[in-house]
């Protein structure tokens, strides 16, 4: 029974990351860019759930709406200001800038919201499915992860398989130019993928504070860091892809923690994606790029 | 003077120029630090100063010479760091003199960084690209969750080891040298601003040596094209891990002159930041240009100091320098604009390309 709970709870812990991982891979694929800046948004959606419920005592879902909105405006303001005017630039060049929104947001998130940690409530409730006879109980904040997770997975999917957005989606990730030339406007598809993918943050970042209930505004840096390592372990640009890669990177945690050690399992997260990159350059559901000589 | 400067081939002035530039900002600051014109507050800066330049330097190696993106540099200064501090923590009745003592610790710490750079260079070195990049993220974070649970102490037996638990079984008398995530405590900070500045000309002579050599020439071509590279018969594994593992003993000579200049040194501080940080300076002091990451690093860590009248403004008001540089620089417009404004200053040609051109 105990590891089918750690199973449970991996599965959950992944499916957060999973939902940052896919803003990170839908970033990537289309503008080509590390979006180091994403981990932040989350903890900015975090923040505003926050004050909506707690502060405000608005219902949860409005909260979730609230949060969903404020970031995607904040998404495409971010991508307007600081990714557009680069879009020409060094990839490196827009790395940085990236950081440096990554460090905006951090410390103007300590200068309006203080660095004290905010003790977050979750907003599905405390309680617990109780399963075989109450020896395997399953909160209710895990079920609502795992069931966004999977509905935001399938809705993504037929997203860019379906709509006309979509499609011009992956017309811009494999080729700018000739997308522009096929009528498809560039920057409105790019501006819609900032939007779609910080309005997932928000959804992950309440999502992650009700189930790990400290808020600081470094909270998204290090979630941020390893679901960008599930997109990667899953082969990043890829949709299924980042999905795959942070369900098996939450489940490996967990059972690093309860199985191996505490301290070391962020150790053995990274040691298990160099190995995984080894074995297969490009992540386990990327496409092999081949070379041009 | 002028005309024998004049004479000189373009990389030996350029290189004359950063050797005086360092001489004159050497003597200006210590000057100022016998005269007590410097504030504490920027003089317990100096040492950390030349620690990140040393780092940005041995970054630019790694990324402006070869060409390949690394998110983990500060590992390599972490384990430089450790290694260092156990190896003075050892010598500190064998060799009084703190200088020597110092010396042989940087030592160290370069050695010790540069066998870790070996383990993690060949197996990152055969990827490529931004998955090259979450490596290097990877193996630093590693790094630091080791150093972190890892218990070191020193007592008449020797040295005793042991991770995860800080049973270290010392004999009478023996004393922890590195306490787990409490870190190193009770190093005696004996890092000055002199070694400091030792160990960035030695590095910045080691790096314009070894890029006006042929070894440096065959890394570079690597940079610019890997498979034209490997056709005229270059090495791919040889000079790639050549350059990795010397900007690794490098940084980890740096990582040991930082932390002897504390008297508590803990693995954190080595983080995916510290990463970044160092990722900053060499991207704003230009890609391959070696006198620009000096300048970068210098400016940049003695900014939040002179910020410190904005209080807790100080780093929002640093992220939104850092984004107006990097938009004013690579932004077409804007940076054509700004040549416009400059332009009667100096007469440059713009070098904005991607990979940076040769190394200055």
């Amino acid at each position: 029974m105990t590891f089918l709970t750690y199973v449970i709870s991996g599965i959950s812990l992944g499916s957060v990351y999973a939902i940052i991982a896919l803003g990170y891979t839908m970033v990537y694929g289309i503008a080509k860019m590390l979006n180091f800046a994403h981990g932040d948004v989350i903890m900015v959606g975090a923040y505003v759930c926050f004050f909506a419920t707690s502060r405000f005592g608005l219902n949860p879902v409005i909260g979730v709406l609230l949060a969903m909105f404020v970031c995607t405006i904040l998404g495409m303001v971010i991508e307007r200001l600081a990714y557009k005017p680069l879009r020409q630039a060094p990839s490196l060049a827009v790395l940085i800038t990236a950081i440096g929104i990554s460090y905006f947001l951090q410390n103007a998130a300590q200068l309006l919201w203080t660095s004290n940690p905010k003790t977050y409530t979750s907003v599905v409730g405390n309680g617990a499915l109780q399963l075989a006879g109450g020896q395997l109980p399953i909160s209710y904040v895990t079920i609502v992860t795992i069931v966004a997770c999977v509905a935001i997975m399938v809705g993504l999917t037929t997203f860019t398989s379906k709509t006309k957005m979509g499609k011009a989606m992956r017309a811009c990730s494999e080729d700018k130019g000739a997308a522009q030339l096929m009528g498809i406007n560039v920057n409105t598809t790019i501006s819609v993928t900032f939007a779609i993918g910080s309005a997932l943050a928000a959804i992950a970042g309440v999502l992650l504070c009700s189930a790990y209930p400290i808020l600081t505004p470094t909270t998204g840096s290090m979630p941020g860091i390893k679901a960008f390592t599930a997109a990667v372990f899953g082969g990043i640009g890829s949709v299924p892809g980042a999905f795959l890669g942070g369900i098996l990177l939450g489940i490996i945690e967990i059972f690093a923690k309860a199985y191996i050690s505490t301290q070391l399992s962020d150790a053995i997260v990274f040691a298990v994606l160099i190995v995984v990159l080894l074995v297969k350059p490009t992540g386990l559901l990327g496409k092999p790029v081949s070379e041009k000589v | 003077m002028t005309m024998k400067i004049k004479k000189m081939s373009k990389y030996t002035r350029r290189n004359f120029i950063t050797y005086v530039m360092l001489a004159i900002l050497f003597v200006v600051v210590q000057a100022l630090v016998s005269t007590g014109n410097v504030s504490s507050l920027i003089k317990g800066q100096l040492v950390p100063i030349c620690a990140y330049v040393v780092m940005a330097i041995s970054l630019n190696l790694t990324v402006g010479v070869l060409g390949e993106l690394s998110l983990g540099h500060a590992g390599f200064m972490s384990v430089g760091a450790f290694s260092g501090v156990v190896m003075a923590t050892c010598l500190q009745t064998v060799v009084p003199i703190a200088w020597l003592r110092l010396a042989i610790a940087i030592i160290t710490g370069g050695v010790f960084a540069a066998m870790v750079g070996v383990i993690v260079g060949i197996p990152v070195l055969r990827l490529k690209g931004d998955y090259l990049a979450i490596v290097t993220l990877a193996f630093g974070e590693i790094i630091k969750s080791i150093i972190n649970n890892l218990y070191i102490g020193l007592d008449s037996g020797g040295l005793h080891m042991s991770l995860l638990t800080d049973k270290l079984n010392l004999a009478e008398g023996g004393k922890t040298i590195l306490g787990g995530p409490m870190g190193a405590t009770g190093v005696s900070s004996i890092s000055t601003f002199t070694m400091g500045m030792i160990l960035i000309v030695v590095c910045l002579t080691v790096i314009f040596n070894l890029v006006n050599s042929k070894s440096g020439r065959a890394v570079m071509a690597l940079r610019d094209n890997r498979i034209a590279a490997e056709s005229v018969g270059i090495n791919v594994t040889k000079y790639k891990l050549m350059a990795f593992v010397i900007s690794a003993s490098m940084a980890g000579m740096a990582g040991t002159l930082f932390a002897m200049n504390y008297s508590t040194v803990v693995a954190s501080k080595f983080d995916f930041n510290t990463s970044i940080l160092v990722l900053v300076f060499v991207v704003l002091g230009g890609l391959g240009n070696m006198r620009g990451s000096i300048i970068a690093a210098a400016a940049l860590t003695i900014l939040p100091e002179l910020l410190r009248q904005f209080q807790d403004y100080r780093m929002l008001a640093y992220a939104i320098v850092l984004i107006l540089v990097m938009l004013a620089t690579n932004n077409p417009t804007l940076s054509a604009a700004f040549r416009r404004f400059f332009g009667s200053f100096r007469r440059k040609k713009p070098t904005s390309d991607a990979k940076g051109g040769a190394a200055q």
